[in-house]
């Protein structure tokens, strides 16, 4: 029975790109809260605090995606409970995002220039008061072209999903594949459909990057 | 008169250099001084010690009866005493003239909706911008900037003002209108301690001028000592200013 | 729930760890110079006089950064052997990282090169230096200097896409993680000792870039700033 490439599999593929979106959109807001934390605790006070997020972040950016996967994935096994690999995958996820999103923002934050902090500071604000009223605000305008090109990488990541036996697009392409034998069609329509969600992503996040570039320019 | 700031043999270092090096000096309330001196003098550092934007080694400052070396200090209550303008102006820029001003007063002090936005025009009407009030701040001017940057001092109603270089970043038909500001406030009463290059300003506003050298105070009289100075340095730095 | 972990039947494994830590390795070095050549290449095409240089490298350049390396390795594989191309999975996967990180490194270089102030090159010209001269000297080797920490982040990164190569079983360090967790049923414990294992490659990666960087730009060992 080998049948060859039908509607119905492009179907199938749409299904699964909509899973993509649905684990990628998951990953970015959970991963961007926690990474909103690793970001405060890289900027805290306490320098033991400090250090201690540094190590996360370096242990998390020096480990492929793909091994910590497999780590949360068998993870959580040990506690005998079935867990499903959306879950799995949602959480390898957001690890990753917290750390590359966590060190991202520290570095708008770092380069909202510090006489602002001071100027703050002199009119009696506290230091949350700061954070938010002068700081975020102003970093938040350097953090948008960044955070944009990051969801690319987080729409490409959710592909290794498909490890566990996530049925997001690649898992599709992968199951199409084994029935037809049409790699270069299945895996190049898979290719173009991701290349659909990316390349806008990346074309907005190079033109947020010129208007700021811009506006800097001028200020 | 009471004395609003004492500074009393005060020591800094920025690691192996000593930048202040047993600095005193009083100003009473409502007295204008102006400290002058060259670049590396340690001026500027003096007054920013005031505030604790830098923390001494040794010695006592004593602002508005707030010992400010001291382990416990209430910062941000010292900091409701004394305003500071800095040479850069360091404006929000995104935020309006009026949102700058009223920002502070609205966290700090708890100041409300229309009585904050009257405070925002009572400042501005004193620095002579009212009708920037909506103006963002890179649609000013280097001389506006520095005249709200005043203002959101102002609105704080500090017991004494610093000012740290405010005209030196400006074009020179630009300072006129900030340093007309500053003699209004004088006037008006205002505890004022300003670190100045310009000498004729200095002589003309300054009910004292500190001349500091080397980390020290150096020579010290009302605005007239700028025409007989009594040291060779000052009078080095006089003759160099001109 | 009480889970004892077990690294100790691990330990009868550690040459297979090894072997896989070294192909990793290999693997990284081959990606990195070619990646280089593709990158440099690459950035002078997209620069380029010829307006179909311009559009065919940066169609190269977009379709590879705006897709999953796990498609782009499962295109390159499976569709080259359903053609009949066959050819040892090791290749395949340095082959697919080649093409991948020689988008990004192409992208780097460009910006290094776009820094590169027009005078310098009037310049280097007006001084009677030919053009792969004016190239090489004037504005290569100042760009990569500029860009280099870019550059050397983009190959780390690239060793820990390495692991993806896994799912066509090229035997690097993750598939032989997979064939010993599969032999010994220690998942969690294999593969956390291959993330430490992958942690230990990023400091060693790094580390060698960083003395490689030394030896390579001695105005920067000199200076200490960036060009």
């Amino acid at each position: 029975m080998n049948g060859g490439f039908s509607l119905y599999y492009f179907y199938y593929l749409l299904e699964g790109m909509g899973w993509t979106v649905v684990l990628s959109a998951l990953a970015f807001v959970v991963g961007g809260a926690a990474g909103f934390i690793v970001m405060l605790a890289r900027i805290s006070r306490s320098a033991a605090l400090r250090r201690l997020v540094f190590v996360y972040v370096q242990i998390v950016q020096g480990t492929p995606l793909l091994i910590i996967l497999f780590v949360v994935y068998f993870g959580l096994g040990i506690f005998g409970v079935e867990m499903p690999p959306l879950f799995a995958a949602g959480l390898s996820l957001m690890i990753y995002c917290s750390a590359f999103l966590g060190e991202i923002w520290r570095g708008c934050v770092e380069a909202v220039p510090r006489t602002q902090t001071e100027a703050a500071e002199c009119l009696a604000l506290t230091r949350w008061q700061t954070l938010r009223d002068v700081v975020l605000p102003q970093a938040a305008r350097i953090a948008t072209p960044p955070t944009v090109g990051f969801l690319v990488q987080v729409l490409k990541s959710t592909s290794l999903a498909s490890v566990v036996g996530f049925v997001e697009l690649t898992r599709a392409a992968q199951v199409i594949n084994n029935s037809t034998f049409q790699p270069f069609l299945i895996f190049g329509i898979a290719g173009l459909l991701y290349f659909a969600l990316c390349y806008p992503l990346s074309i907005w996040s190079r033109a947020l990057e010129r208007r700021l570039n811009v506006s800097r320019r001028q200020a | 008169m009471s004395v609003v700031v004492k500074l009393e043999d005060v020591h800094k270092s920025f690691g192996l250099v000593e930048v202040l090096r047993g600095v005193s000096f009083e100003v009473s309330a409502g007295e204008v001084v102006a400290i002058i001196g060259r670049s590396g003098s340690g001026k500027s550092t003096a007054l920013r010690c005031i505030n604790r934007l830098e923390k001494i080694q040794s010695g006592s400052i004593e602002v508005c009866g707030r010992r400010v070396e001291a382990p416990d200090l209430d910062l941000r209550a010292l900091r409701q005493d004394v305003g500071i303008v800095f040479q850069s102006y360091n404006l929000f820029p995104h935020l309006t003239v009026e949102e700058n001003i009223v920002l502070a007063p609205r966290r700090v002090k708890n100041v409300k909706g229309a009585e904050a936005h009257a405070l925002a025009r009572t400042a501005l009407e004193q620095v002579g911008l009212s009708d920037k009030i909506d103006a963002y701040p890179e649609q000013l001017s280097g001389g506006q900037q520095q005249r709200v940057a005043i203002a959101r001092s102002l609105a704080m109603s500090p017991k004494v003002m610093l000012f740290d270089e405010v005209t030196s970043a400006l074009d020179p038909e630009l300072t006129g209108e900030v340093l007309r500001v500053m003699e209004k406030l004088a006037k008006g009463g205002m505890t004022m301690i300003m670190v100045t290059h310009e000498m004729g300003f200095a002589r003309r506003a300054a009910d004292r001028v500190i001349y500091m050298h080397t980390g020290k105070v150096w020579e010290t009289g009302t605005g007239a000592m700028l025409g007989s100075p009594q040291t060779p340095e000052l009078k080095n730095f006089l003759a160099n200013e001109l | 729930m009480m889970y004892t972990f077990d690294f100790s039947s691990l330990w009868a494994y550690w040459p297979e760890f090894l072997a896989g830590a070294l192909t990793t390795l290999e693997m990284t070095f081959a990606a990195t110079v070619l990646g280089l050549c593709i990158g440099v290449a690459g950035a002078i095409a997209r620069g380029s006089r010829h307006a179909w240089l311009r559009v065919v490298a940066g169609g190269y350049v977009e379709l590879v950064r705006n897709t999953p390396f796990l498609i782009q390795i499962f295109f390159l594989f499976f569709g080259l052997a359903s053609v009949g191309v066959r050819m040892p999975v090791l290749a395949a996967a340095v082959l697919a990282m080649v093409i991948n990180v020689g988008a990004y490194t192409t992208e780097i270089v460009r910006a290094g090169i776009e820094a590169v102030h027009p005078g310098q090159i009037e310049a280097a010209e007006s001084l009677g230096l030919s053009v792969p001269q004016v190239y090489w000297y004037v504005i290569l080797r100042p760009a990569l200097e500029r860009v280099y920490p870019a550059l050397t982040s983009q190959f780390v990164l690239m060793m820990l896409s390495s692991s993806i190569t896994s799912q066509i079983s090229a035997e690097e360090l993750t598939a032989v993680a997979n064939n010993i967790q599969s032999i010994t049923f220690r998942s969690l414990e294999t593969y956390i000792v291959v993330a430490l294992l992958y942690l230990v490659l990023t400091v060693l990666l790094k580390s060698g870039f960083w003395l490689l960087g030394q030896g390579l730009f001695p105005r920067r060992r000199r200076l200490g700033t960036p060009l």
